[in-house]
């Protein structure tokens, strides 16, 4: 898959958000893009990381900013618009999925219960990872691997809030659920890909694409 | 204050997100610094919330700010010639009739009451229904927002052109000529000269 380079959204705080909403309001309907743009990326991630298919996650991004569009009267201005954006997202491609997977089983981890304690498997010491280690596509197949391998309820969490950066509340409001499950599925999700992860990272994975070498992290 | 690697496995992700209070705090990085293990899992989970968060992270397709874009801009300004096609035929005449029957500003008060916007407006015509519009409470007409023709702004309200339709309000033949036709253009001008000289 090819990738765009697009830097991820400027602060809000540094666009004259509000006076955009203000004139796509009162009929300047062609910037309505120029509002979304910044967001067009979180969107597509949000709405992947639900559906794990590209072409899917790439018309439910659509979909939700359409929608966007067109309800952008009732965007209430105490709210923060990205939030809002995200919110619709959410919901679009969850309607997808609700959809495509009605008669399907959930996965194993869906069916634990929340309130269990969570052991962590792994103890393997884990020092601090660059960040230009994303830089390898290697290393992002496999974040996005493990991320794929969560039940759908603490991977829908763990976007949101670490992903996407939402609030616990803000996450809480999107799901539908209380905050108090939010935090519990939250470090469930973290633990889980911890674990997943951790040996690969504390091992192999510190020399260079060692794991190509048939040592798989997990 | 002491805690067990039990209770630092628990809140590891609310001490990560500070959201634990301070003794807690206090007494989860005391614990840290004599447990290997649970400096593992507070450091591994650290770098798990770092990594995911970052924005390289997510590997957009190619195109697909172009492709959006593009949807966007269909949908923005369709154009819908024709589907109220039947709605303008006889329109005029329509007008004309109404306007008749209330005899054309010898009846008092018919100019407050509106009634070509009670009598002739209809649903079901190639204005978008969800199109943001505004309208003013003593006007006839719905508009985009910020049409430099709208005159009278008293009680300006923004409503979709489907409930300003309901509303028996009738699209500006200006601002929102791109969804009409000749016809229909035509036909809303007779009726705008025929209001105005019942308003005289």
């Amino acid at each position: 898959m090819a990738a765009d380079t697009a830097p991820l959204a400027q602060p809000e705080e540094q666009r004259d958000e509000a006076a955009l909403i203000r004139r796509v309001c009162n009929g300047e309907r062609e910037l309505f893009y120029e509002l979304v743009k910044p967001y067009e990326r979180r969107l597509y991630a949000t709405a992947f990381a639900i559906l794990r298919n590209e072409a899917d996650a790439e018309d439910a991004a659509q979909e939700a900013v359409l929608k966007a569009f067109k309800n952008i009267g009732k965007f209430r201005s105490e709210a923060r618009f990205s939030t809002w954006l995200i919110q619709i997202t959410v919901n679009e491609a969850l309607m997808r999925r609700r959809k495509q997977h009605s008669d399907r089983m959930e996965p194993i981890a869906d069916q634990r219960d929340d309130e269990g304690n969570y052991i962590p498997r792994d103890f393997a010491d884990w020092r601090e990872i660059p960040s230009e280690t994303l830089e390898r596509k290697e290393i992002r197949e496999k974040l996005a691997q493990a991320l794929a391998t969560l039940g759908e309820k603490y991977r829908d969490v763990f976007v949101l809030r670490d992903m996407q950066h939402l609030s616990i509340e803000d996450t809480a409001k999107t799901l539908n659920i209380t905050s108090a499950s939010v935090k519990t599925r939250l470090l469930r999700a973290r633990l889980m890909l911890r674990d997943l992860l951790a040996p690969g990272f504390g091992g192999p994975w510190s020399s260079r694409l060692s794991f190509e070498k048939g040592n798989k992290p997990w | 204050m002491v805690v067990a690697c039990e209770q630092v496995w628990l809140e590891v992700s609310n001490y990560l997100d500070g959201d634990v209070a301070p003794e807690l705090r206090v007494a989860v990085e005391e614990h840290a610094r004599t447990c290997p293990r649970c400096r593992a899992v507070i450091e591994g989970t650290r770098n798990i919330v770092r990594l995911y968060g970052d924005e390289r992270m997510v590997e957009v397709p190619l195109g697909f700010g172009s492709r959006l874009h593009r949807r966007l801009e269909e949908n923005i300004s369709p154009r819908r010639p024709g589907l109220w096609k039947g709605w303008a035929i006889g329109f005029a005449g329509a007008a004309a009739l109404v306007l008749v029957m209330v005899g054309i500003g010898n009846i008092p008060g018919a100019k407050d009451q509106q009634p070509m916007r009670v009598q002739l407006a209809q649903p079901g015509h190639g204005v978008p229904p969800d199109l943001p519009v505004v309208v003013a409470s003593a006007g006839s007409t719905f508009h985009v927002p910020g049409c430099k023709y709208m005159h009278d702004k008293t009680g300006l309200r923004t409503i979709t052109a489907a409930e300003a339709s309901q509303e028996g309000y009738t699209p500006c033949v200006r601002c929102m000529k791109k969804y009409l036709t000749d016809d229909e253009v035509q036909a809303l001008e007779e009726v705008e000269r025929l209001e105005e000289m019942a308003s005289q």
